[in-house]
């Protein structure tokens, strides 16, 4: 039986302009790009293809050095019009002109039966071919998943509680099937359980209500309960010594239609989002596309940010950017680079914090949606432990302690404070209350780094 | 402000790399970021988005939180006044006695601890760091209205130089600045600091026939019979019921300037509480540990002391105040949520055993919260230790 579990720390933000729940035509991106910095884990990229080589969706692009087997692969058909390299030759993208033809490379098809027999190995080497393993990410560091292990478990969050978040019973809708196929799938590459782990509030999709096969445990709470990280440390907490997966239902479904169709299907469905957008609503797109087509004539002021993600973990990818490899929204929010005068001490209601120090009174309209920018809202201080941290944190982990411990960079300490159990986007939100206005996050990723490395 | 905003534009370069006042860049960053919250932008990775909070909107919630405890006292340091003297005065004089003689304290605290703060930021080269903001009015407040300025100005300075700065600055220090000030005076000029010099008389005034400045914490340390009826018999005369229990609620007593009034404190509780930025648990353990242990002591104890009701301990002295505003420093408390009870149940605990069992110094809780301060990092390093306890017995490896 599946664990239900209530949270109760953490904090909602919320954000406008959410995604209306239609998926609108647009036109299909003119070029796709694959960055090595969408992954975790990468030693020194080896790249297969040279400019002006012509590829399908599926055709390998570059592999790591150390993780031969895993193959990175191109989301479309068309042809590789840049290898962009940066500082002593690192691979920064590897950018496709689509075209119109969507061919694909061809993999091999089975039917439902003949999955049902499938050996773990012929998996493996199915998956790391076609580039669909990219999906699957390793705890602890958040890497990606090293085929030589066996996972103790495998978790699923079926639910995204970031703010502006997509709704995954519009994103995955009609995808029972693949999804189902995807978690029969993985069940053979691990000796434990698939979890798959709902919100008790949200309607949940039949994608994941009729699935068979998996451990269905149901969280309650704010942000950030849809974290994988989260909830892995109260159904199973990863202790020293152990390894387990997570992998996006959008990773599921693509696992299912390339043993069920033998394709690298890059098709996806992204929330366009925020407080600039025109139109917030879904788009069908690919994996890694150009957001020019998604924004075009869809913005309602110029001074604004491109952020593949959600707020809180994306990146800033300008105007011109791609999609990141795993990011399911583009959000477009308001540049914060503009003074204010005694802001800091300025009653105002449109302020957002947790502290409610801003708008004392906010508690009386909690639905209120608010429109926020990029300014930091105040420079960098001296760490000063006010307590937030930890309301915002539903773990058995002391935030603050455990970021001191990195910045003292002593390794004992941060894995006996429980650096194993979170990366990035669990300790966002910490980033995020922050009051002297620290980037926890790449803190913490120097921490695993340094662990990881050693 | 587009004027202020490019005067501050314009003579920026001088003090960025480079230029002539390099050296003195964080005193302008200082001014600058007072004047204008800065136009800088989240990272390209991570989050986009910041809480509106920053380092000084909340120390200036805590200042906002101690306004009431001021205002009450501001008035009553004149009241008090008026009434030792006996002379007539309405609200408005005893206010404007008050100011006068509230304010210079003030002025003098933040003048000398900005000074020295903007002295350490420039030769350190890190940001000036608004923690004193706070301290700057803490310290006026736990003052009697008689203390000569030039002390104010030394308390300042050392508890600034020696209390913080010698520890790393903000965030670093381990005891209260604003405690540490009070107990360096209350060591160094203790004829300024304890007695009977609550209530600012003037040179030579001539007090009310009758007229006596003790404390209800000295009074209760010098009874021989019951606590509650020499509390409710003192002022006769001349101050009828002025220790009566809601009396010192409200705090119409003399004392430290902001610190006599439960009533204002608790407003400042509540502010603080609403907004998120003082630690409720704390503030409630105090109390519940000061209140528990005068219960214990009603049972076992034999002194008159002993016997006085629980509930009065906190009324009396600057249990409250210092609950509210002192125990809740983020930077000296216990830092983990646990420990945060047993740090507020100790400090309860040790005012009431230090004012019942130490004649010679009755106000505990200034000792109490230094003590405890001084155990935080203990108190944290258990429940640490658990935490990493109940993550060691799960792993394998």
């Amino acid at each position: 039986m599946g664990k239900f579990i209530r949270l109760k720390k953490g904090f909602t933000i919320n954000l406008a302009g959410k995604a209306a729940p239609k998926i609108a035509k647009t036109e299909p991106a003119e070029t796709v790009s694959i960055k090595p910095s969408d992954f975790h884990g990468l030693y020194i990229p080896k790249v297969v293809v040279k400019e002006g080589d012509s590829v399908k969706a599926g055709t390998p692009l570059f592999h790591d050095k150390r993780l031969e087997r895993v193959q990175f692969t191109s989301p479309v058909s068309g042809e590789v019009v840049e290898v962009r390299r940066g500082e002593k030759r690192t691979l920064l993208e590897i950018k496709i002109l689509a075209d119109k033809k969507s061919d694909y490379e061809s993999f091999r098809k089975y039917t439902v039966s003949e999955i049902a027999n499938l050996s773990a190995d012929s998996i493996k080497s199915q998956l790391l071919q076609a580039g669909v393993w990219l999906n699957l990410i390793q705890r602890p560091f958040g890497t990606i998943a090293d085929p030589a292990v066996t996972p103790k478990a495998i978790h699923i969050s079926a639910f995204d509680t970031h703010p502006l978040a997509p709704d995954y019973s519009i994103l995955f809708k009609g995808q029972d099937q693949f999804f189902q196929i995807g978690v029969d799938i993985l069940k053979k590459l691990t000796t434990g359980v698939i979890n798959l782990n709902t919100h008790t509030t949200s309607e949940i999709s039949t994608v994941f209500s009729q699935v068979k096969g998996v451990e269905v445990n149901k969280f309650s709470g704010p942000h950030p309960a849809g974290c994988v990280g989260v909830q892995i440390h109260h159904i199973d907490p990863i202790s020293k010594g152990d390894l387990v997966w997570t992998i996006n239902p959008f990773g599921v479904i693509q696992i299912g239609k390339l043993f069920l169709n033998g394709v690298y299907d890059a098709s996806k469905i992204v929330a366009v989002v925020g407080s600039e957008v025109k139109h917030p609503q879904y788009y069908k797109t690919v994996t890694g596309a150009s957001i020019k087509k998604l924004v075009a004539n869809n913005l309602t002021s110029e001074n604004v940010r491109f952020i593949s993600g959600n707020p809180l973990t994306g990146t800033n990818i300008g105007n011109e950017g791609h999609l990141g490899f795993h990011d399911l929204q583009l959000t477009v929010l308001p540049e914060g680079n503009h003074h204010e005068f005694i802001g800091w001490i300025m009653p105002g209601a449109n302020k957002l914090s947790i502290h409610r120090a801003w708008g004392l009174f906010s508690f009386l309209k909690p639905n209120k949606e608010f429109k926020l920018d990029t300014n930091t809202h105040g420079e960098p201080r001296a760490f000063v432990q006010t307590g937030v941290f930890e309301k915002v944190v539903p773990m058995d982990i002391l935030p603050t302690h455990l970021i001191k411990s990195v910045l003292a960079e002593d390794i004992d300490e941060m894995e006996a404070l429980g650096i194993f159990e979170v990366i990035e986007e669990d300790l966002a939100l910490c980033e995020f209350v922050d009051v002297s206005k620290h980037n926890v996050q790449e803190i913490l990723r120097e921490g695993l780094e340094l662990i990881r490395t050693s | 402000m587009k004027f202020l905003r490019n005067q501050l534009d314009s003579v920026k370069h001088y003090f960025e790399k480079g230029g002539k006042w390099e050296k003195y860049y964080f005193a302008y960053e200082a001014f600058d970021t007072f004047l204008f919250v800065p136009n800088t932008t989240t990272e390209a990775k991570g989050v986009q988005i910041r809480d509106a909070i920053d380092l000084k909107r909340l120390m200036m919630t805590v200042v906002i939180a101690m306004l009431p405890c001021l205002i009450f006292g501001m008035w009553n340091v004149g009241h008090q006044h008026f009434l030792a003297l006996q002379q007539a005065a309405t609200v408005g004089q005893k206010f404007w006695f008050g100011i006068l003689k509230t304010v210079p304290i003030i002025v003098v605290s933040y003048g000398v601890g900005l000074t020295i703060e903007f002295i350490f930021a420039t030769i350190r080269r890190h940001p000036v760091n608004e923690g004193f903001l706070v301290t700057g009015m803490l310290i006026p407040l736990v003052m009697p209205a008689s203390i000569p300025l030039w002390q104010v100005a030394i308390a300042t300075a050392f508890a600034v130089v020696i209390g913080k700065e010698a520890f790393g600055g903000t965030g670093m220090n381990v005891v209260n600045i604003a405690l540490t000030a009070r107990a360096f005076l209350y060591f160094a000029y203790p004829s300024q600091i304890s007695g009977e010099v609550w209530t600012y008389l003037g040179d030579g005034a001539k007090t009310v026939a009758g007229y006596s400045g003790a404390t209800p914490l000295a009074l209760a340390a010098q009874s021989t019979g019951n606590v509650v009826s020499d509390f409710n018999s003192f002022g006769a005369g001349w101050a009828d019921g002025i220790y009566n229990f809601w009396n010192m609620f409200m705090g119409v007593m003399p004392g430290c300037i902001g610190e006599t009034s439960t009533l204002m404190c608790l407003i400042g509780a509540a502010i603080l509480i609403i907004t998120g930025v003082g630690s409720w648990k704390i503030i409630v353990s105090v109390f519940a540990g000061a209140f528990g242990m005068g219960l214990f002591l009603n049972a076992v104890g034999t002194t008159p002391f002993t016997q006085m009701p629980a509930y009065y301990h906190l009324v009396v002295g600057g249990l409250a105040f210092g609950a509210v505003f002192m125990a809740t420093d983020p930077v000296t408390a216990s830092q983990t949520e646990t420990g945060k009870w047993i740090y507020g149940i100790l400090i309860g605990i040790f005012t009431v055993l230090i004012r019942v069992f130490n004649p010679a110094y009755p106000e505990g809780i200034m000792l109490a919260i230094l003590l405890m301060n001084v155990f935080a990092p203990l108190i944290d390093y258990f429940v640490i230790q658990a935490n990493k306890k109940r993550r060691l017995q799960r792993a394998t490896v």
